[in-house]
């Protein structure tokens, strides 16, 4: 299972959060700063995995996490998930933002949240995996902007 | 800039959209809350307005507001409101703003059950897609009852897009509402085929997910998985599906043995690094479930361990990683293997990466032998010094101790030098665990005996250095050694060299600044110091005058103590004091005191387990729950009741034990109480027991091995002078190995002088030193922590109570009962379910009539599942047949194997596995299966009477079967036993060749099992089954099976047999020629369990007889005794052939080729159709059909060394006449009079 995704700049700045199990929003700030604290001390080339500890529920829990340019984006896991796998749906995860923003950067984050959303929520569906195929993920995604746009012009 | 401003906070306030907020935000970084206040401000004003499309800009803004970790919880009625917006626009942001902000208590969310049930049947499937996902995330106990029904209907939905998050959803549905997991699952166990992969890809997950938690209720799915397995190429499948793998074997290891195979085909072939890890990883779980006696897995060991090194020794970080978890792994239960990689696991102890290096360390707790453990610590001490200050240190610190103190010291082989480590840790600034060391110098001190002088000598330099550990105590953990140090001083003084030196500096005014309670500890064993000294100079004239002194001493130096302002340091002072003033008027009459005074510390202490407080039972006839007085009020008994639940958050546990309730005193519960107090007293450091012997010292405490006292071995010098360095024992220590080694060995060369000729056979005297070659610089006590009597010797403190999975522990290979084909709805809420206008039909259907229900339950069971069953039969037909294909092993005769797999399948489910599994240590068996699995149905009869017949002959089977399940295995009984009844239809079947694969009802044929009865007595019995083992020519396996048979537990069960020149049991290396093996289980009453045993065997012509003893001890509450089983393993030609498949050609050829010679064999009477006669050849002596027309049959076998035997059968008029060629006339002639034998049997 996934218990969250979590999506900072390098200052720490939350872009996107997503927490499979309920959290109050102080409880969810506080795991954000932790979890920036820890990945941020670490250098580029050291693995991409961190023992949990006390984040997010105990010591079966891992963080793993990728971070590109600007943003780091952690998935924190629990021990039924591959780590490896993991580290594959993130970059399957930014491969696909990268299309459906073409070029994507930060500020797309910033000013899109909602679209992230929506293309994280073909892949994930609460903490389990939903597809890793990128095609379909994008299919899906854009019959779904389809049909947004379509509601405009009505 | 500012026309930004102005633009983004008045003109458009109505229609500022998110990515004005995003923007407005970032241009108020100065003032931001106050600007994200006047935008909730505004957000309020919208969600006020009517129109939709406001309010879902509004809602789209709290979303994101929520993720800066703003409260939005007040906005939930009008996220609701946007929900059920009919627009797919709105929807999408209602639902996720929901996602992100409701829970289970959020008290709208009862609001929504019916909008979400609209939207879940909506012909748009995104609404139905996004409603899914929704509530995905906020499902509660009641939204998962109201909607199981229609969610269950989605998973068969005509959009995999749909199908796909339908059943991912209803894990979450489970797990809030566990009674729809047993309704659902058959659909559930569908989806694994579902043809589209996205789907099934879901379905594996689901259940995955669900094993993980309770494995062994999925354990009959491991057929389905294994042809998944290997058909699937979805790695993300796969992956999951190999992890299941690893949590299912530990439960059942012959699981395991299928696996190795196509795992280790899997780690060859793939290219995924993430597939390669997973399959090693689940290699290495088989590997832990097996029991080690088998020597063929060395290999895979060997696999994974080099795998797992090239994954180390890899320059991607994440990869070394993962190599050493898995290391860890196999570390376990092959330390051997890993050990070799010492060197590089060293190696990462200096990696930059701390995950790497904290992974490391693990490694290396596991690696330490009494050979490596000073190197390996002394490596580490020198990692200490360069992490100066950081956590890493603090672990380093932790992780030595842990390997130093490692199964009861187990490596430790001078205890000296490990004191002195101790001490060398104490130098270590600002640690936190100074604790943790001072209870390792405590508990050292106390359960070795023989190191106390050299402990208590360290300690008092300790404590006369004090000050230099208590630099700036405010921050330093370290100065809790002082504990540990003024305690053993104290408590073991009588080793002290200079008694009054240390008291002096237990005494100096320094010590005041120390924490209250080593403060405490210093005046209580200054007290036991001042004893020791009035001991050592009463009686001699001239040092009575040191003894007056000493008591000024303690007279001057402790009314500082006595103005302490910690109560406990104030009161022993101001208690001790008062004693000395006493004693020193005696000492001023001459009078003898050292006597007395040395009596209030007499006693000794003996260590008690961790656990021993926690197992006493509670005696017989006394209710912890019952009053003992009547509660006072009403009002008062719930304050208290609210007063214990708080006091619950902090020690659950002891509120429950610590209350005090007495009911009636008996004189057996008091004796019971007093164990109690003992083992409290006995935990307790400042109590002072009346006599050492009176406790008993239980050799069966948990885990602990009670070593014998023997003489200290003085080669090493017992004092060093200053501050002990580690680094000197480690010299002295090699030293003394190097003694003792050729001590030894001139001791042997005597022996082996003496013994000549027998002396020289053993092996391994002159080889390389081994782990028990090393004996410990002191032969040291350690001394056996002690348990009540009676405790209880279960272990389940882990278990967490809350765990919601373990509502999900359901047996769901039980039929469904009718009742459960739909949902149930839990009953306190019908009326509302029923009232609900949006009700569809299912739901009406599925409200309870509880009483009914199960009234009705007994009666309708047999009918419905009988039902069941004939749904199920042919689909099930279906995966078998898939199953043979897929796994490329094929299958065996699934009749015999089933009765074959004897007790432990006690129940059904297991049984069922039983047979799927009873593939696994013979590799195949091919034709066996063919002919009664595969054989159409031919007889025109037959068809029409066997469903017919089905219910009325299903009525008066067993009530065993009505439990069973409506797995295959079930089917096949019925099966059976309908086969009793209509035994003359079923001739002249199974004309077809394995190949042709044809689903259809098989041909019955009788139970057969080729377990055979090796010995029985009135505590156990074992049945026995031999086997060629196909990887190696020269050996045979035999699978035994031990049950227990009376009501005791029974134990250490020991096999031997008496080998001959022809046939030897294979024992692990290093063990005698008439050793025994030991059996890896225990067998609780009732209980029986299958062990393998592996025989090399050099001339397979002949049968032959081994006898052989099984010895075990008999546990019964009171008692043990030790039992004998004495049995003959008869070892048949038979058994020495290995079913292997031949296509006819290759047959042909091999007639042709000449090489075989002649036999054949007739037997008169034999009345059973053909194809049970040759199924019987089949599974009996382990032949395989080649080819079969009509009544005439060529088969084929192998033996472990590689003989053909072919064998022409051929049938008339009762009589049966076998024609028979092998390459080893001897071996054909004895495996025909085995046929032979077999017949006239039946």
């Amino acid at each position: 299972m996934i218990k969250a995704i979590l999506i900072f700049n390098n200052h720490g700045k939350p872009r996107l959060s997503k927490f499979y199990e309920h959290y109050s929003e102080d409880t969810e700030q506080q795991i954000i700063r932790e979890t920036f604290h820890l990945v941020s001390k670490r250098d580029e080339n050291v693995c991409n995995f961190l023992e949990g500890g006390m984040l997010i529920g105990g010591s079966e829990n891992k963080l793993i996490y990728r971070h590109y340019a600007t943003l780091y984006f952690v998935f924190c896991v629990d021990s039924s998930e591959s780590e490896l796998g993991i580290l594959d749906l993130i970059q399957v995860f930014v491969e696909t933002l990268d299309k459906c923003f073409e070029n994507v950067c930060e500020l797309d984050l910033i000013f899109h949240v909602d679209k992230v959303h929506n293309i994280l929520a073909e892949m994930v569906m609460g903490g389990m995996v939903l597809e890793t195929n990128m095609n379909e993920i994008i299919t899906q995604v854009d019959a779904q902007n389809k049909m947004e746009k379509s509601e405009v012009r009505l | 800039m500012a026309l930004k401003i102005v633009k983004g906070s008045i003109d458009r306030m109505f229609d500022k959209n998110l990515q004005d907020l995003v923007r407005g935000i970032r241009n108020h970084k100065e003032d931001e809350a106050k600007y994200i206040s006047t935008c909730i401000d505004e957000i309020k004003q919208e969600l006020k307005q009517d129109n939709i499309a406001v309010k879902a800009n509004a809602v789209c803004k709290l979303t994101y507001l929520q993720m800066l970790g703003y409260d939005v919880s007040w906005a939930a009625f009008n996220i609701v409101e946007v929900m059920s917006s009919s627009k797919f626009t709105y929807k999408r942001i209602g639902y996720l703003a929901a996602s992100q902000c409701f829970h289970e208590s959020t008290d709208v969310i009862m609001l929504t059950t019916n909008q979400i049930r609209k939207d879940l049947s909506s012909p748009n499937q995104y609404d139905t897609g996004v409603a899914l996902t929704g509530l995905s995330c906020f499902v509660t106990p009641d939204l998962a009852r109201d909607l199981a029904n229609d969610i269950m209907t989605l998973m068969s939905h005509t959009k995999p897009y749909i199908r796909k998050k339908a059943v991912l959803i209803m894990y979450k549905v489970f797990l809030k509402y566990p009674e729809s997991l047993r309704p659902a699952f058959p659909r559930l166990k569908e989806k694994l085929e579902d043809p589209d992969p996205g789907v099934q890809s879901a379905a594996v997950n689901v259940i995955c997910e669900l094993a993980r938690r309770n494995p062994k209720n999925y354990l009959s799915l491991a057929p389905l998985f294994f042809k998944l397995m290997t058909s699937s190429t979805n790695n993300w499948v796969l992956i999951k599906i190999i992890k299941l793998f690893g949590a299912l074997t530990p439960l059942e290891p012959r699981l395991g043995k299928k696996l190795i195979e196509p795992l280790t085909n899997l780690i060859h072939s793939t290219s995924a690094m993430s597939l390669l890890y997973e399959c090693v990883n689940t290699v290495i779980a088989v590997l832990i479930s097996l029991s080690s006696g088998m020597p063929n897995h060395s290999a895979s060991i060997q696999l994974c361990v080099q795998k797992l090194r090239i994954l180390i020794e890899d320059s991607d970080q994440n990869l070394k990683y993962l190599g050493l978890l898995a290391m860890s792994k196999i570390l376990k239960t092959h330390p051997k293997s890993v050990q070799s990689h010492k060197d590089l696991i060293l190696q990462c102890l200096d990696d930059k990466d701390e995950s790497i290096r904290l992974r490391a360390l693990d490694l290396l707790y596991g690696m330490v032998s009494k050979k490596n453990l000073m190197e390996i610590v002394k490596k580490l001490m020198l990692h200490v010094d360069k992490a100066e200050g950081t956590t890493y240190r603090d672990e380093l610190l932790t992780k030595i101790i842990d390997i130093c103190s490692q199964s009861n010291y187990q490596y430790i082989t001078n205890f000296e030098w490990y004191i002195s480590i101790l001490v060398e840790l104490t130098r270590l600034e600002g640690t936190r665990h100074g604790h943790l060391i001072a209870s390792q110098m405590l508990d050292v001190a106390i359960r070795v005996k023989a190191i106390r002088a050299f402990a208590v000598a360290q300690m008092a330099t300790l404590l006369d250095n004090a000050h230099l550990l208590t630099g700036n105590t405010q921050r330093n953990g370290i100065c809790e050694v002082l504990y540990a140090a003024a305690w053993i001083c104290g408590e073991f003084s009588e080793h002290l060299e200079e008694p009054m030196v240390t008291l002096e500096a237990m005494l100096r005014p320094k010590v005041a600044t120390l924490p209250g309670h080593i403060q405490a500890v210093y005046v209580q064993n200054a007290a036991k110091l001042f004893a020791t000294v009035l001991r050592g100079h009463e009686g001699v004239p001239a040092d009575s005058m040191v003894a007056q002194e000493t008591s000024q001493l303690l007279i001057d130096r402790l009314p500082l103590f006595v103005q302490s302002s910690n109560l406990e340091v104030q009161e022993r002072a101001s208690c001790i004091l008062q004693l000395v003033k006493y004693i020193q008027k005696l000492q001023q009459k001459d009078v003898e005191v050292a006597e007395e005074v040395t009596a209030l510390f007499a006693g000794e202490l003996n260590p008690v387990a961790p656990k021993a407080q926690k197992k006493v039972p509670v005696p017989e006839g006394l209710d912890l729950d019952v009053w003992i007085n009547e509660p006072p009020s009403g009002s008062e008994s719930e304050d208290e009741g609210r007063k214990s639940k708080g006091k619950a958050v902090f020690a659950k546990e002891e509120s429950r034990h610590t209350k005090p309730r007495y009911t009636e005193v008996d004189e057996k519960e008091l004796a019971k109480r007093r164990e109690v107090r003992k083992a409290e007293q006995a935990n307790n450091p400042f109590y002072i027991k009346a006599s050492p012997s009176s406790q008993k010292v239980y050799q069966d405490g948990v885990g602990v091995e009670h070593i014998p006292v023997v003489q200290i071995d003085l080669s090493v010098p017992l004092k060093v002078p200053g501050m002990p360095m580690s680094d000197q024992y480690v010299k002295l220590e090699e030293e003394r190995r190097e003694r003792n080694k050729a001590d030894k060995k001139k001791k042997k060369d005597k022996k082996k002088r003496e013994k000549g000729e027998k002396g020289r056979r053993r092996r391994g005297d002159s080889g390389p030193e081994s782990e028990e070659d090393i004996t410990p610089a002191h032969m040291v006590d350690i001394v056996t922590e002690e348990m009540p009597e009676n405790a209880l010797p279960s272990d389940d403190d882990d278990k967490d109570p809350n765990d919601p999975h373990k509502a999900l522990n359901i047996d769901l290979d039980k039929p469904l009962a009718d009742s459960e084909k739909k949902l149930p709805v839990r009953s306190h809420r019908p009326d509302e379910v029923l009232k609900s206008p949006m009700e569809d039909r299912q739901v009406v259907e599925v409200v309870p009539e509880p009483k009914k229900k199960t009234g009705k339950e007994k009666k309708e069971k047999k009918d419905r599942k009988k039902s069941k069953e004939k749904k199920k039969k042919h689909k099930q037909e279906e995966e078998e047949d898939l199953m043979g294909a897929g796994s490329e092993e094929p299958v065996q005769p699934e009749e015999t194997k089933e009765v074959a797999a004897p007790p432990p399948a006690s129940t059904p489910e297991a049984s069922d596995l039983d047979f799927w599994l009873s593939n696994a240590p013979v590799p195949s068996n091919p034709q066996a299966a063919a002919a009664p699995a595969s054989t159409p149905r031919t007889a025109s009869g037959m068809a029409a009477v066997a469903p017919d017949s089905e219910p009325e002959e299903a009525k008066d089977t067993e009530p065993e079967e009505t439990k069973s399940s409506t797995h295959k295995k079930k089917k096949q009984k019925k099966e059976k036993k309908k086969k009793k009844h209509h035994h003359n239809h079923s001739d002249g079947a199974g004309d077809e060749s394995v190949q042709n694969g044809t689903v259809e009802e098989e041909e019955p044929l009788p139970p057969m099992s080729n377990y055979a009865l090796l010995a029985e007595n009135s505590y156990i019995k074992m049945v026995c089954d031999i086997q060629g083992n196909l990887q190696d020519g020269s050996q045979v396996v035999v699978s035994v099976i031990f049950e227990n048979k009376c009501d005791s537990f029974i134990k250490s069960m020991e096999f031997n047999v008496l080998d001959s020149l022809n046939s030897k049991l294979q024992r692990p290396d290093g063990a005698g020629p008439h050793d025994g093996l030991i059996v890896p289980f225990q067998l609780p009453p009732g209980i029986s369990n299958e062990a393998r045993f592996i025989f090399s065997v050099q001339n397979i012509v002949m049968p032959q007889k081994l006898k052989g003893t099984l010895t075990f001890i008999v546990k019964t509450d009171d008692s043990s005794t030790h039992e004998k089983l004495d049995f003959k393993l008869h070892f048949t030609c038979t058994s020495y052939l290995i079913t292997t498949p031949c296509y006819s050609d290759a047959y042909s050829k091999l007639l042709e080729s000449g090489d075989l010679k002649g036999c054949s064999l007739k037997l008169e009477g034999v009345n059973q159709p053909f194809h049970h006669l040759l199924a019987r050849i089949c599974f009996h002596h382990h032949f395989s059909v080649v080819e079969r027309i009509d009544s005439c049959a060529s088969m084929y076998s192998r033996s472990i060394q590689g003989h053909h035997m072919c064998l022409l059968v051929k049938t008339a008029d009762q009589t049966v006449s076998i024609d028979a060629k092998c390459d080893e006339p001897g071996l054909l002639g004895n495996v025909l009079d085995e046929i032979k034998l077999t017949f006239s049997q039946c």
